[in-house]
């Protein structure tokens, strides 16, 4: 064949350089037109020129490709119109998108606030500069369970050694009380704070923030540093420095530094001033008399601060051969325990802390519980979408067909339904956040925390990007592989069956979401039940108007009498007692006692309580036998008040009027001589799950005094007209110290708190569970319920009635929800029996708390289908058929 | 009447595009002014023209066939919108208007 005659090649490749390329085709077409025209006419010399003129003559603006490009280089245009095609997918059935988003945000919510919740347990202590250095010095030793046990109680020879000799294996020590409440006065303003003693070197390591003096404000042995919010409360807006303070009406000390208070997620929130060593000496002087060398008496506590770059393991290795035993102790520590010396990690005190409380749950295994709660939560959310999602693919059949075939690969289809779940679940992050910041304030109070939104840390928001992301993921990938796995033959066809096996997964995740849902109520209503089981605990004592009140200074002694006389004269007073420690609690225990017919193997000891007269009067024992100590009997101060626990222990079969002795454990030539003069009903003194201890109660002791005053109100007066002229009468005895007291059945109640708060956080999250597992079920049965309109239109012309069309419409849900039932109900079993073995007063669980959640359960479910139902099964037939 | 905006030469380039119909791509809507005003045109000044109307929205274009002769380049066909036929009816009573008002005398001097 012949070959055309070709134009100039140059001038080709001019205009193809510089034309817009949309224009570029048929322009050329043109010139060659032209072009072939020409060169019949003119001769192909002339027709070369002519072409080259009209391409430079081409060489204007509007032809010229402009300079920034053409055409975008990226797939931006196609991301944006899988977002403009989500947009308008989410518009189009509000109804769905409601579901789906507002589903998704309450349980985006649930997410953040668990996390805030984790995060805020997991950073606690982490203000401290050198958090992964400081240590308590502990007494670590193997339980015969064994469990491990932590002491961290020390003696004060072992201080003076770790300061002495052991110095060197520490960049820093420091010895201390135990948080200590002191009257803190200056003149006239006084306040009772919480407070430490320690050695001058404590500012250091605790890494105070000094907002006046410096951190060696403590060398001087009269010396205190206030937290700001004291400083506050007793200068107000002088400058506190170098004034002088009163401390417990007993010595003098000055202010040497103002610190910055000590957050709420740390060890010493509640500590409001330090104070030093020297104090602690010269207001206790049996220290200096009896403890400096005792290997048994165990009340001081060391912190270290570790050199950097060494382990704990290896300094406490060091360190190990400072710990002595008295020779009473010896054998019994080597063969039994094995106490060794170690050191307790500060990132350990609160997550693994040394002992449990009764019931408690380890505060790491809450850690987890909360975070796996949370991500349920979400998990229901996301389930709904999975099933809206693919439930309603046959909506969108036709669109996935055409896109196959203009030629979209299955992969692209997965990013576009990707890119709708990102929309989806961004504008649920959007909104979650916006519910987070409501609903902050309620959860703080109901977990007790104090929580602020961090909106300025980058980490919430590389977390909250990541949420997103991983929701998104989660909730969208098997919609993404489901809809682009559609044949686009069958799907453009109209008929895409999607079998019975289609709605095979759909309905194992709405069995998965009940039984989460059903398990979270079980255990809501197990928690509360065991709270209201020990709330219901016969108590022994009358809680209600009596206040309790700890004597904390001297400015008591010898006033006791006076005092009483004073309260009594008010009129508003039925009786006043004193008593070792507050009625909620066992302050001190001791064994050594003997009575007749002891099993010579019973070696535990009894909670060892010393009572003033009449304290049975004013707590309101109640006497199962014998009588309270009475003032007009003298032989009661060697009487002794037993609790049945004990008396189960002692095995008497008539116990008035027995004799108990009791050893005393440091000097076994003392021993006292009791008569048992009454039994009282056990009363619940320490955790009211567990069983109560043996106690007994005596006038006068080997050990302690009483330290706390209880007061009875005259039960025929309120508290708040009594109070007022109790606190009279007090001021006109003790002026200087200040009126502190505390309701015994407020601090009763206290002993539910951690309880109570896991159950009303257990409360919210079932809750929301349940609440997000009806929002998908209203979806999907609204959905079936619009796809079988014309048959429900149908069979009701043919007949049926509604109930009959209500039942066809919910049978199948309230099956799912009966199976998801069957299957929480073991596992909630399980778990919350593990649970309640935490408690050695428990309730029992009993079948109808499963049967009637159970019940409630497919109850809260058949009405959520029913609503749907009944409104399409009372729909007019004429309508459904006519509508198309 | 600045609603319509329409060029001389765009004017001459819309009014060829009616004229031919379905036959208006680049090089026949070119060879069509030239014989029929025969006046030369520049293939630079056509196309930029077409650019600007369909900018416009007076003409619209689609992509048709392709010939030998074109070397396998598409055609580019041209066809006037509801718009530009308004356009040009506006222009032509414009026209008109402004000939009406000349007196008749203007006429004859200048014919004459």
């Amino acid at each position: 064949m012949k070959q055309r005659p070709q134009p100039p090649s140059f001038a080709q490749r001019l205009f193809r350089w510089f034309c817009h390329p949309d224009l570029v085709d048929h322009i050329e077409g043109d010139l060659f037109q032209e072009y072939n025209q020409r060169i019949g006419k003119v001769g192909k010399r002339k027709a070369d020129l002519a072409f080259t003129v009209d391409v430079i003559k081409l060489f204007r603006p509007g032809i010229i490709k402009p300079v920034e490009g053409y055409r975008h280089l990226n797939t931006y245009g196609m991301y944006k119109s899988y977002f403009k095609i989500g947009w308008r997918n989410l518009v189009r059935s509000k109804g769905y998108s409601l579901i789906n988003i507002g589903g998704l945000a309450i349980g985006m919510m649930v997410a953040i606030l668990n996390g805030l919740w984790v995060w805020d347990e997991l950073s606690y202590n982490q203000s401290f500069d050198n958090y992964d250095r400081i240590a308590h010095v502990a007494e670590i030793s193997n339980n015969d369970d064994g469990s491990r046990g932590i002491g961290t109680t020390m003696t004060y020879p072992l201080g003076t050694a770790l300061m002495g000799d052991y110095r060197h294996e520490f960049d820093n020590i420091t010895r201390s009380t135990s948080f200590r409440d002191r009257i803190v006065a200056n003149g006239e303003v006084a306040f009772t704070a919480t407070g430490l003693y320690v050695d001058p070197s404590a500012p250091a390591i605790f890494s105070l923030h000094m907002l006046a003096g410096t951190r060696e404000g403590l060398s001087q042995p009269n010396s205190i540093m206030l937290s700001r919010s004291l400083a506050e409360s007793l200068f107000g807006s002088e400058d506190p420095l170098n004034r002088v303070l009163r401390l417990n009406n007993k010595s003098d000390v000055m202010v040497t530094g103002v610190y910055t208070d000590f957050p709420q997620n740390s060890e010493f929130n509640t500590i409001r001033y330090l104070t030093t060593w020297d104090l602690y000496l010269a207001e206790n002087k049996w220290i200096e008399q009896r403890a400096l060398t005792d290997w048994r008496n165990h009340f001081i506590k060391i912190y270290v601060l570790i050199p950097e770059g060494k382990t704990f393991a290896e300094v406490a290795d060091k360190i190990k051969p400072a710990l002595q035993f008295d020779p009473l102790d010896e054998e019994l520590a080597r063969k039994k325990r094995e106490r060794k010396l170690g050191l307790y990690p500060m990132s350990d005190w609160h997550l693994q802390p040394p002992w449990e409380p009764d019931g408690q749950v380890n505060p790491l295994v809450m850690v987890k519980l909360v975070g796996i709660i949370g991500g349920f939560v979400l998990a229901l959310a996301c389930i709904n979408f999975i099933n809206l999602s693919t439930a309603r693919a046959e909506r969108r059949a036709k669109e996935i067909g055409i896109r196959k075939t203009i030629g979209s690969v299955r992969s692209q289809l997965v990013s576009q339904f990707l890119a709708e779940s990102f929309l989806v679940v961004s504008s649920a992050f959007i909104l979650a956040l916006g519910l987070t910041v409501l609903a902050l304030p309620g959860f703080n109070l109901i977990a007790s925390k104090s929580i602020l939104m961090p909106w300025n840390n980058l980490w919430f928001w590389a977390a909250g990007a990541s949420l997103v992301a991983i929701t998104s993921l989660v909730a969208g990938f098997y919609p993404a592989i489901y809809l682009s796995s559609f044949n686009p033959v069958k799907a453009l066809k109209g008929n895409l069956r999607m079998g019975r096996l289609a709605s095979i997964p759909r309905k194992a995740l709405v069995v998965f979401q009940f039984s989460i849902s059903v398990m979270l109520i079980i255990g809501t209503v197990v928690v509360y039940k065991q709270i209201q089981f020990a709330k219901n605990r016969p108590v022994g004592y009358d809680r209600n108007g009596l206040i309790m009140m700890p004597k904390r200074t001297e400015a008591f002694n010898g006033k006791y009498q006076v005092l009483r006389n004073e309260l009594k004269n008010t009129g508003v007073v039925f009786e006043v007692s004193e008593s070792m420690g507050p009625m909620t609690d066992v302050f001190s225990g001791n064994g050594g006692w003997d009575w007749k017919d002891r099993d010579p193997s019973y070696d535990k000891s009894f909670g060892t309580l010393a009572v003033s007269h009449l304290h049975g009067k004013t707590v309101g024992w109640q006497f199962l036998q014998g009588r309270d100590f009475d003032i007009d009997n003298p032989t009661d101060s060697n009487g002794l008040v037993i609790n049945e626990a004990t008396l189960k222990i002692m095995g008497l079969k008539d116990p008035i009027g027995e004799e108990v002795s009791w050893t005393w454990w440091a000097d076994k030539g003392r021993v006292m001589h009791y008569k048992i003069i009454g039994v009282i009903k056990d009363p619940v003194m320490e955790s009211p799950y567990s069983p109560t201890k043996p106690v007994v109660f005596y006038v006068k002791g080997l050990n302690g005094t009483p330290s706390w005053m209880n007061i009875r109100i005259n039960p025929n007066i309120s508290a708040s007209e009594a109070l007022p002229k109790i606190e009279a009468a007090f001021k006109r005895v003790i002026s200087a110290v200040p009126f502190d007291y505390k309701f015994a059945d407020e601090e009763y109640a206290k002993k539910f708190g951690r309880e109570e708060r896991v159950g009303n956080l257990a409360t919210v999250f079932a809750i929301l569970a349940i609440f997000i597992s009806c929002l998908g079920l209203l979806g999907l049965v609204s959905f079936m319920a619009e796809t079988r309109t014309k048959e429900i239109g149908i069979r009701k012309v043919l007949g049926a009635s509604t109930l009959r069309l209500w039942r066809m419409l919910s049978k199948d849900f309230v099956a799912l929800v009966l199976i998801a039932c069957l299957v929480a109900a073991p596992g909630a079993h399980y778990l919350m029996s593990e649970w309640l073995q935490r408690f050695e007063y428990r309730v029992t669980l009993s079948p109808w708390v499963f049967i009637l959640t159970i019940l409630s359960a497919v109850g809260i479910a058949l009405l959520t289908v029913s609503y749907q139902a009944i409104k399409s099964a009372t729909m007019n037939p004429v309508n459904s058929l006519k509508s198309e | 009447m600045k609603k319509y905006q329409l060029g001389e030469f765009e004017e001459i380039v819309i009014l060829t595009i009616a004229i031919l119909q379905k036959e208006a791509y680049g090089a026949s809507i070119k060879h069509e002014i030239e014989t029929r005003l025969s006046r030369k045109v520049s293939m630079g000044a056509m196309h930029t023209a077409l650019i600007r109307l369909e900018r416009k929205g007076y003409v619209k274009s689609f992509s048709g066939e392709s010939t030998e002769e074109r070397m396998g380049r598409p055609r580019r066909y041209f066809s006037i919108t509801g718009a530009g036929k308004k356009a040009i009816e506006a222009s032509r009573d414009a026209r008109i208007e402004l000939w009406s008002a000349i007196p008749k005398i203007v006429m004859d001097l200048k014919v004459v």
